[in-house]
């Protein structure tokens, strides 16, 4: 497992497209290396074999019938958009 | 009439209702004037519609006349988190990211509290997105303790613990990721069960950590949360992690299930850290099922008390970067009027919509999930929560439920452990464990600490076997009186 110092914030915020103000980089940077430090921890337990799991729920390849339902009435999946125009949302341009 | 309203039971009140001495409307209006002279120090309500819950309490009662009543909770409001969708509602995680969202249709359990005539009521504070263990990280600021209103009432769903505690309401819902209903209930001293996983829909709650997260009742009494979790649970084809099992008559099961038990107490649950008020009152309650003739037995969980805090916050935090990647600023939610383009868009909607903990956890999620530490991260806590699945089956093979501290530690002041993440991490050290094995866990009331404070019984049981587990906590509430004390809001 890697050390604390591997945590790149600019990179990892950009990841998560997070614009971080300086204040909030220097906070996070101690805290989030606290808790990296504190889950070094699970070095220490042997996992050799063992499978991972990805939830809890015995359920597992779950298949509906291929047949078509109503969704959304346009008028309210578009309450909540911030910009919308003709029954479309409106986004700054993304090609030139 | 409405004073003697406050603290009733939603039983006792299902049962005014049926003999025509109450009214739905009488119940609300009670509720509500509660609400209004308690709520502006309590705090744990983020927003109600008075005028669409008085019109479905006003149609109940006219079911009722008609002698179409839908059952017993037919008429009672029902508190919801604000994280579970209610069609024309407000939906706002406690979010400046949501603040104007209005939700476009009802999440399953609500469709379900409907179909039986609860009225859903009130928008419940919470910690942002359910990241939190004290209802602080709210971006409309924190829900006080009923019992002491300079201390919180634990968290993620601190609203809804409190709505109950303080008699503001007979029932809610909260979500449980990683303690959020459990620990709430202990600090305001109610009952709180999160459900096996799988057994409640999750369709409508809005995800924060989706192999974790699941719906449970927060009540006065182990019947109320046993009477509510018969109506929320069930298959649900939207949510593809719903379980199909039969859901038992839960409140009959209490007076039919009678015990001894087998109880297994988990020794590494009663180690440092665990305030020693509330390890005497839970070692009380143990002795209590002794005196009744259960059979007491001492249990090893070394995996789930030395690493399940570890694997939940690289598990909870990984999901909660992919869950809440949708919160892009483009369809709906918080969008910057500062952004240029469209990775602008994306940067600085979060930025300015999110919250320091939400932030916190996406940056260390991103971080886990990234080329490079995923295997050393995210696929080794996998690993170890598949070992500490196993602990559990392992003990639970030879024990009906077993017995813990719902929290270490009282309710602590406003304030006092904001600023250190990883302290506030600590206090859900004996309920994480039990979402990593997605198993039920319920906490009731076992005691107060000298300063007042109420102290939680943690008990934790097999899959899908909520009426055994609600039968044993029934067995020790039905013999105290811990739940019939109530805060004193003047």
């Amino acid at each position: 497992m890697s050390t604390n110092s591997d945590l790149n914030l600019d990179y990892v915020a950009n990841l998560a497209r997070l614009a971080l103000s300086d204040a909030e980089k220097a906070q996070f940077a101690h805290q989030l290396g606290d808790i990296l430090h504190y889950v070094e921890k699970l070095k220490q337990v042997d996992v050799t074999g063992v499978e991972p799991m990805a939830h809890a729920s015995p359920v597992f390849n779950v298949w509906e019938a291929d047949v078509a339902r109503p969704g959304l009435p346009v008028e309210a999946a578009l309450r909540n958009a911030p910009a919308q125009r003709q029954n479309m949302i409106v986004v700054p341009k993304v090609v030139e | 009439m409405a004073n003697d309203l406050i603290f009733q039971s939603a039983a006792r009140l299902a049962a005014l209702l049926a003999a025509g001495k109450l009214s739905s409307v009488e119940l609300l209006q009670s509720c509500l004037a509660r609400t209004k002279a308690v709520d502006g120090r309590v705090k744990a309500f983020n927003s109600y519609d008075e005028a669409g819950a008085l019109a479905l309490a006003k149609a109940a009662d006219a079911r009722r006349a008609a002698g179409q009543a839908r059952g017993p909770l037919d008429g009672i409001p029902v508190g919801l988190k604000d994280v579970i969708a209610v069609e024309g509602q407000p939906l706002t995680c406690s979010s400046r990211m949501l603040a104007n969202f209005v939700s476009p249709y009802d999440a399953t359990v609500t469709s379900k509290l409907k179909a039986a005539g609860a009225i859903p009521f009130g928008r419940l504070n919470m910690d942002e997105f359910a990241m939190g263990s004290s209802t602080e990280n709210s971006a409309f600021g924190p829900t006080a303790n009923p019992w002491d209103l300079t201390r919180v009432p634990g968290g993620s769903s601190g609203g809804s613990a409190a709505a109950v505690a303080a008699g503001e309401l007979p029932l809610a819902l909260g979500s449980d990721t990683g303690g959020s209903i459990r620990q709430p209930a202990a600090l305001c001293g109610i009952v709180g069960l999160k459900p096996t996983y799988g057994l409640v829909s999750r369709y409508g709650l809005a995800a924060y950590a989706s192999s974790l997260d699941q719906i449970g009742t927060m009540a006065h009494t182990v019947e109320d949360a046993a009477m509510l979790l018969g109506i929320i649970a069930g298959h649900d084809p939207r949510d593809s992690t719903s379980f199909k099992a039969e859901v038992p008559d839960y409140r009959a099961g209490l007076a039919a299930k009678k015990g001894p038990w087998r109880l297994g107490v988990p020794k590494e649950f009663f180690g440092a850290g665990l305030d020693p008020e509330i390890g005497a009152a839970v070692k009380q309650a143990i002795e209590f099922y002794r005196k009744q003739g259960c059979e007491i037995k001492e249990v090893s969980l070394p995996l789930a008390a030395e690493h399940a805090i570890a694997v939940y916050y690289l598990i909870a935090t990984a999901e909660a970067s992919s869950n809440l990647a949708r919160y892009d600023g483009i369809r709906y939610g918080h969008r910057s009027a500062a952004a240029k383009d469209a990775i602008d868009i994306y940067a600085k909607s979060r930025a300015e919509g999110f919250g320091a903990e939400v932030k916190r956890r996406i940056i260390l999620g991103t971080h886990v999930l990234s080329s490079g530490y995923y295997d050393a991260y995210y696929l080794r806590a996998q690993k170890v929560r598949t070992l500490i699945r196993n602990e559990f089956t392992a003990v639970l093979r030879d024990c009906d439920a077993l017995l813990s501290p719902t929290s270490p530690v009282p309710a602590f002041r406003i304030g006092e452990k904001s600023a250190d993440p990883l302290a506030m991490y600590l206090t859900d050290i004996y309920t994480i464990s039990v979402n990593l094995a997605g198993l039920p866990g319920i906490s009731i009331p076992c005691g107060f600490t000298g300063a007042g404070l109420p102290v939680g019984l943690q008990l934790i049981g097999r899959p899908f076997q909520e009426a055994d587990l609600l039968a044993v906590a029934h067995a020790y509430e039905s013999a105290h009186d811990w739940h019939t004390k109530h805060p004193v809001l003047s």
